[in-house]
């Protein structure tokens, strides 16, 4: 499959990465590479496989809803680029 | 005593218990040869006053275990409390974690000592530790006048066991992380059954297939540091709730009525001459050593790779997602008038590098609307197809299987970094094991025509660690690899 710039610039939307528009082609033809390759997986008959959910046959634990932390407002802010008065502090979100 | 650095971890602790040498002399020793080891690119952020602090505390310590005094280096991607964890990305400049991983958390209270944090490929993405905000590690192997990779994710890892710069090194393993770069520089590693040690503090790449392990001079290292690693964790939900036996016990060389699967697939067109005499050379270790040896068929060996490169990306743009610019790490300087997706979106560009950016977008494109069962749904099924191959010759009674761990010897940093699927091919040997949760070990058995370090790979039942290990064991004495890199660093 073949992927062309205005797919390229999709994905980085969605993906939130800034990418110049100069560099998108490039972008484009590294992800057909790679695509290319992944390709190969349609020769499988994979008909009546279910998708595999967990690689060992273990139930998923479940702990009881109870609070077991919490209380560390200032660790929990200690590595923010910004934070004030115990917030995170972004850019304005609503006008 | 001379050359502590070079001890292995049980001649150390041997040492330590009969008063011979004192873990300050021994960690003394290793921040000695890491202060002149730069060149190696290993140790990213050193933490002398850390170690000598914990070492000061073991020598104190009248009842202490196997690790108690230990020296040991952490790859980056662990999180350890105060002390700078960056999985070797710009996004993370800065963190330092307000806690520690349940590796680091368990290897110190077994008394290991921490050098400092060890390079890898950014978030693990990679097989040459070239992705590395740090820039790269340096294997201590050289052929000729160039520099050889270390191989990756685990780069610093492999480079600093294999230089002595400490006695043993953690790793993480999500496609062969652990076991190419340990063949690339003559050491041991094993990626344990997945489950088996918590991923709760190590920075997650894909959560399926992301394990850690130890990396050591040989196979007793490996046994004694797994075991330390291991166990289950509460905070990690996929952690198994199992004993934890005495691998290092189970080491009796004694692998006589074993049976050996020799797996046809994995014989690849142009495999080179050294890779197949290797293999051939190790088969006949382990029948001379008693084991049965048997051909063996896993069908869809070939379509690892593939499903690899879907299932990892796509579950890496899902982890990778927490890094926006909010919570720790990089901020994007912003524009007037940015809001907050344009934080998002400059902070993501100037804080991953090109591969990970890469990967995170072919992970975003496989998920997204239209492609999910094509790409992703597909590749899930292709991997229980993979994991059935495995059941299939486990249930016919083979033990272990024995593999080459990598398709070549290291190669020259800079060779391959422009083509990222000439990249991935390094994977092509480890990374059936990673789909399909087992445990698999590389031990060095040989050298190729220019003097570089070869290494085996045995893949294991699920759970069957200690049993792994002696096969490996068996192998690592059959083979009498003691080839050291020569010091140029």
């Amino acid at each position: 499959m073949s992927i062309d710039t205005e797919t390229a610039r999709r994905v980085a939307k969605l993906a939130r990465i800034k990418v110049e528009e100069a560099d998108l082609p490039e972008l484009a033809g590294e992800f057909s590479a790679i695509l290319g390759f992944i390709e190969q997986l349609n020769e499988v008959d994979v008909e009546g496989v279910e998708p595999m959910t967990s690689v060992t046959p273990q139930r998923l634990k479940r702990r009881d809803d109870v609070v077991t932390d919490g209380d560390q407002a200032e660790a929990v802010l200690k590595n923010a680029p910004d934070a004030r008065e115990g917030f995170f502090a972004v850019p304005k979100v609503v006008e | 005593m001379t050359d502590l650095n070079k001890l292995t971890i049980a001649a150390a602790r041997d040492a330590l218990k009969k008063g011979d040498v004192t873990s300050v002399e021994l960690t003394e020793a290793c921040l000695t040869q890491i202060e002149g080891a730069d060149a190696l690119g290993a140790f990213v952020h050193k933490t002398p006053e850390i170690a000598m602090e914990q070492a000061k505390a073991a020598d104190a310590r009248k009842d202490g275990g196997d690790l108690n005094g230990i020296p040991l280096g952490i790859k980056d991607l662990f999180c350890t409390k105060g002390v700078a964890s960056q999985a070797a990305s710009g996004i993370l400049d800065g963190f330092k974690p307000e806690y520690e991983s349940t590796v680091t958390t368990q290897l110190f209270n077994d008394g290991a000592v921490m050098l400092g944090k060890l390079n890898m490929d950014e978030f693990a993405m990679g097989s040459s530790n070239e992705t590395s905000v740090y820039g790269n590690a340096v294997n201590p192997w050289k052929a000729g006048g160039a520099e050889l990779t270390p191989g990756g994710s685990s780069g610093g890892s492999a480079s600093a066991v294999a230089a002595d710069l400490c006695l043993g090194a953690t790793g993480t393993d999500t496609g062969g992380s652990i076991r190419q770069p340990a063949a690339f520089t003559g050491i041991t590693g094993i990626k344990p059954t997945y489950g088996r040690v918590s991923r709760w503090g190590i920075v997650a790449f894909a959560s399926s297939l992301d394990q850690a392990g130890p990396m050591t001079k040989d196979v007793r290292d490996a046994a004694i540091m797994l075991k330390s690693m291991c166990g289950h964790d509460p905070k990690d939900s996929t952690s198994a709730d199992l004993p934890v036996p005495d691998f290092e016990a189970a080491l009796t060389g004694d692998i006589r009525g074993k049976t050996i699967g020799i797996p046809s697939e994995y014989r690849m067109d142009g495999m080179p001459a050294e890779i197949e005499k290797l293999w051939e050379d190790g088969t006949a270790m382990l029948r001379d050593a008693g084991a049965k040896i048997v051909d063996i068929s896993l069908p869809h060996t070939k379509y690892a790779l593939p499903a690899y490169y879907v299932i990892a990306p796509a579950e890496a743009s899902s982890n990778l997602a927490r890094y926006d610019g909010v919570r720790f790490g990089h901020r994007a300087k912003l524009d007037a008038g940015d809001g907050i997706t344009e934080m998002y979106e400059k902070t993501r560009a100037e804080g991953f590098g090109n591969e990970v950016k890469r990967r995170v977008m072919i992970g975003t494109y496989v998920l997204s609307a239209g492609f999910y069962d094509a790409y992703y749904n597909r590749a899930r099924k292709v991997r229980a197809l993979i994991k059935r191959d495995f059941d299939d010759v486990f249930a016919q009674g083979v033990d272990a299987i024995l593999t080459p761990a990598t398709p070549s010897a290291a190669f020259e940093l800079g060779k391959k970094f422009d083509d990222p699927v000439q990249m991935y091919l390094n994977d092509v040997f480890t990374v059936t094991v990673n789909l399909a949760g087992l445990p698999g070990i590389a031990v060095p058995t040989g050298v190729d025509a220019a003097g570089l370090p070869l290494g085996l790979q045995l893949i294991g039942r699920p759970w069957e660690e200690g049993d792994l290990l002696n096969t490996a064991y068996a192998l690592e004495q059959a083979a009498q690899f003691v080839a050291k890199p020569g010091r140029w660093w």
